[in-house]
Formats: structure tokens, C-alpha cells, sequence
């Protein structure tokens, strides 16, 4: 039981790392803003996953605040990007 | 490992299996970012990623340090509370300034008067 744990933490490493690979190539070849904003809030949220699955894989309980302050942050600047892609400023 | 041994099996068993799904959930999400054609189509791939994809992960890790601790350990309630609240306004922020720079722009064939519910401004 041990070793299938171990496979099934290493098997969601490898498909969040994939994910973000996705989502840094939509970010590169993005034709428009609006799909690299998307690409990356996505980024953010795959980021805050793996924070969280370095918290399982060591047994710690401090990846959980790095977790939090992700999201946070992901939220506050993918706000702040969507208010400039629909402004050109964002404090008005 | 740190922990994986004095899991019980009753427990890795449920961990074991929400990690995998959620791992496959994220992974079909980003592929969905990643090949869908254009932004319209695009914008509902991170929304599983999100929702199903995060859920399961935070599941998992609630019910591992619940068991591991031998407490009640539900810190992630407030990372799913978070990520529900949040997500609907970031694609809604996100599909209308999609919308207006389209619109804007006049790219008929970006798909943006799709449902008849927005129309794009007369040219004079």
C-alpha cells in the first residue's frame, strides 16, 4: 500500500508538471492577451496544486500557507490584468 | 517517504485514488488550454482544472493529514472556499474583456456574437 501511494504522489507531480508545460506554451504562442491572462491564472492555480503536493509528499503542514498566499496572489493579479486588458489602466 | 509508511491502508487507499484522478482531471484541463481552437472553446479547459481537478487534491491532502495526525486537520476548506468564491469571477473577468477587445477589434470569426447576445457595432 505503500508503494501504490507513492506512485499515485509521483504520478500527480508528473501531471501537474505537464499541466504547467501545457499552459507555458499557451502562454508563449497565445494569439491574443485574453489567452495569455487565461494561460496564466491557470499557471497560478497548477502552482498553488503543486505547493499543496509538496505538503503531502514531505508530511509537512507549512506548504499549506505557501498554498494559501498562491491563490491569493493568482487571484489579485489575474484581477489587475483582466481590469487592464479592459481599461489599459488599472487604477482609475 | 515521510508518513507513507504508518498510513494505514484504509486510508491510502481513498488518498491513493483521489490523488490520481485529480492528477489526470488537471492534465486533461491544461490539454484542453492547450489544444481547443479558439479562446470561446478555450476558456471552459481550466474551469475542470479548477473546480474537479483542485477538489480532488485538496480532498486527498485533508483526509491524509487527518489520518496522519491522528486530528481533525481541514486547513483546505479554506483553500476550496477560496478557489469556489473566486474562480466564476476570474473566467467571468476574464470572458469579458475577451468579449469587448473582440468586439472592439470587429474579429467576426472570433466568435464573440455567438448566442446572438452581443452584436457588433454598425460601421459607418
Amino acid at each position: 500500500m505503500t508503494l501504490l501511494l507513492e506512485l499515485s504522489v509521483k504520478f500527480a507531480f508528473l501531471c501537474i508538471i505537464l499541466a504547467m508545460l501545457c499552459c507555458t506554451i499557451r502562454l508563449l504562442i497565445g494569439p491574443t492577451a485574453h489567452d495569455r491572462v487565461l494561460a496564466l491564472d491557470t499557471l497560478w492555480m497548477c502552482a498553488m496544486l503543486l505547493a499543496l503536493m509538496l505538503g503531502i509528499r514531505f508530511g509537512d503542514l507549512i506548504y499549506f500557507e505557501a498554498a494559501m498566499m498562491i491563490a491569493l496572489l493568482g487571484f489579485v493579479s489575474t484581477i489587475a490584468l483582466t481590469k487592464f486588458l479592459m481599461r489599459g489602466e488599472i487604477i482609475e | 517517504m515521510n508518513g507513507f509508511e504508518t498510513l494505514p491502508a484504509w486510508a491510502a487507499l481513498p488518498v491513493a485514488i483521489l490523488l490520481i484522478v485529480g492528477g489526470a482531471v488537471i492534465l486533461i484541463g491544461a490539454l484542453g488550454l492547450l489544444r481547443l481552437p479558439s479562446f470561446y472553446h478555450r476558456i471552459h479547459g481550466p474551469a475542470i482544472t479548477v473546480t474537479l481537478g483542485a477538489g480532488c487534491l485538496l480532498l486527498a491532502s485533508m483526509l491524509y493529514f487527518t489520518v496522519l495526525q491522528s486530528r481533525l486537520v481541514i486547513h483546505e476548506l479554506i483553500i476550496s472556499a477560496f478557489i469556489l468564491m473566486t474562480a466564476p469571477v476570474v473566467a467571468m473577468l476574464i470572458m469579458r474583456a475577451a468579449v469587448y477587445r473582440d468586439l472592439r477589434a470587429g474579429k467576426r470569426n472570433a466568435g464573440a456574437d455567438a448566442g446572438a447576445v452581443y452584436s457588433f457595432p454598425e460601421k459607418e
